[in-house]
């Protein structure tokens, strides 16, 4: 696999927008740390609603700050909490199917239950119930949207791990005395990771949708956070008449979304030597 | 190495599918087991290696060179599984890892079990890529699994189980896959490496024919009970069980059967 599966990825034009928005959302989200255009959060009631100009030019808001800045800024709590709860539901699917697949077999079926009630308990009304009690917080906003995608990636994938787990393949590995954790590190995961990484990118596209959700209800990210959610929430008592302004938070959101996703399927197709066409056989 | 299965039973809850079953391989012996599917013969071998499904429950004697196999801890079985105990599956298109290149999978046993660094496994790879015959081993050992025809995938099969040079070679099957010129080349090959290696065989099929081309004895397994054993020869010539002779007759049904051949 090696740094093949980069070339292939960049080689799809779907890998390539996908990879290209999400690097400059990491760069914008890392800049954001240490600069932006303006201060994000200062308010200028002199220059309330500005439209496009030269100074900003994604306009105004109702307090007179600087739309650009913001959104700029809130690049990194959309990058946070996407990286943050996919990491979350990968801990979790994993664990949960792997054990759920292979683990003893009391336990087998008792994790089928509770993945498949977890399952049914609804992600955002949890979070809303969870920062209703401890307050609105990104953390919230993760562990909540971590676990519920983790579940339904451990349902999805439990049937992967327990399909490729019968293998012959796996059945070659056990008996040329490779122990049952590494078979599942080397052998299964991998084979299981098409599953996994489509999973994972669309758990990070509905997280980056959760939170601008959560947020733009009140229940995501604190008002000292910068996000996209809250930034729609503030406007959108005026988009009939200052539509221009709530473009920009919108846009943002929905190609992130679009850019996980279409990440996601490239990276699956690039990271699988079936899929891809060796240099040999393509000069030949 | 020897090998010394006595008394092995395996139950799936009250259902007996292998009932007492003995036999011995003697150190460089090559015994085939035969038998219609569903007979027992793949579970024994599974049961060998220690890799029964969960289900399954063994109970008697399995020896490797007089240490007992059976209700030994799985970490122990994991150290000679690979290293003393070599082992061949039936299915080519299934048995090696689509996402591992040839070379990875050849050497895999070696990296296992400490016996050679990453840089001496690329080379034993080569090595072993060369011994079963793959053509163009610097190029072989680079490819992956989808890019190899059946019979070469088989080829890799056989030289990761002998990586290790164990000294016990389990075969399940090995070549019902295949089709019969390349069956023909892959049993010749195991008569080929067999040989120099010295290991001991336990070849598992349901053809005769096939048997009789790498194995010099013989256990006819019928629901799970070993109804007949003995040479090859004698097999072929009088087989005493009804099984037998049905298994005879459908191996002479197969043109190049050596029995015939030499009769």
């Amino acid at each position: 696999m090696s740094a093949t599966w980069l070339r292939e990825l960049l080689r799809r034009p779907a890998g390539a927008f996908g990879a290209a928005v999400l690097v400059l959302l990491v760069l914008c989200a890392l800049v954001s740390l240490v600069w932006t255009p303006q201060d994000p959060f200062a308010t200028d009631p002199f220059h309330r609603w500005q439209g496009p100009t030269a100074a900003h030019p994604f306009g105004t808001d109702g307090t007179g700050r600087d739309i650009l800045s913001y959104v700029f800024a809130g690049t990194r709590t959309t990058v946070l909490v996407a990286v943050l709860s996919a990491a979350v539901a990968a801990v979790v699917g994993v664990v949960l199917a792997a054990l759920g697949a292979l683990g003893p077999r009391r336990l087998r079926e008792p994790l089928a239950v509770l993945i498949d009630v977890l399952i049914a308990f609804p992600v955002l009304l949890i979070a809303i119930m969870l920062s209703a009690v401890l307050g609105p917080s990104l953390g919230v906003v993760v562990i909540a949207t971590g676990i519920g995608f983790g579940v339904n990636i451990a349902r999805v994938s439990r049937g992967e791990i327990r399909r490729v787990a019968r293998t012959g393949y796996v059945l070659a590995a056990r008996a040329a005395g490779l122990g049952p954790v590494r078979t599942l590190t080397d052998h299964v995961l991998p084979n299981t990771a098409p599953v996994l990484i489509v999973q994972l990118s669309l758990s990070a596209a509905v997280a980056v949708l959760a939170e601008a959700g959560l947020s733009f209800l009140g229940y995501g990210a604190p008002p000292s956070t910068p996000s996209w959610g809250r930034l729609l929430n503030d406007l959108q008592d005026y988009v009939t008449l200052y539509p221009l302004t709530v473009i920009w938070p919108g846009l943002a959101i929905t190609v992130t979304v679009l850019a996980f996703n279409l990440f996601g399927d490239a990276l699956r197709e690039a990271t699988d030597p079936r899929l891809v066409r060796s240099r040999s056989e393509r000069t030949r | 190495m020897t090998l010394d299965v006595t008394e092995l039973t395996i139950r799936f809850g009250d259902r007996v599918v292998v009932d007492r079953l003995t036999f011995s391989v003697p150190d460089g012996a090559r015994l085939g087991i035969v038998g219609e599917s569903g007979s027992g013969k793949s579970l024994t071998t599974l049961a060998v290696l220690g890799l029964l499904p969960d289900r399954a429950e063994a109970t008697g004697s399995v020896r490797l060179d007089g240490e007992e196999l059976l209700g030994l801890p799985e970490r122990r079985l994991a150290r000679i599984r690979g290293r003393r105990i070599g082992a061949v599956f039936q299915d080519p298109l299934t048995s090696l890892d689509p996402l591992r290149t040839v070379g990875d999978q050849l050497a895999e046993p070696l990296r296992l079990h400490g016996l050679a660094s990453r840089r001496e496994a690329r080379a034993e790879a080569l090595r072993l890529a060369a011994l079963v015959r793959l053509p163009e081993p610097e190029q072989a050992v680079r490819l992956y699994p989808h890019q190899l025809s059946g019979g070469q995938r088989q080829r890799v099969g056989i030289g990761a189980a002998l990586a290790a040079s164990p000294g016990l070679l389990l075969a399940d099957e090995p070549t019902t896959a295949l089709d019969v010129t390349i069956q023909a080349e892959v049993l010749d090959l195991f008569d080929r490496l067999v040989a120099e290696t010295g290991a001991s065989l336990v070849f598992v099929t349901h053809d005769l024919a096939v048997l009789a081309r790498v194995c010099t004895d013989v256990l006819v397994l019928a629901d799970g009970r070993a109804v007949e054993t003995g040479s090859v020869e004698r097999l072929l010539a009088a087989p005493q069980h009804l099984v037998t002779a049905a298994l005879v007759a459908a191996a002479r049904a197969t043109s190049w059967t050596p029995a015939e051949g030499e009769a």
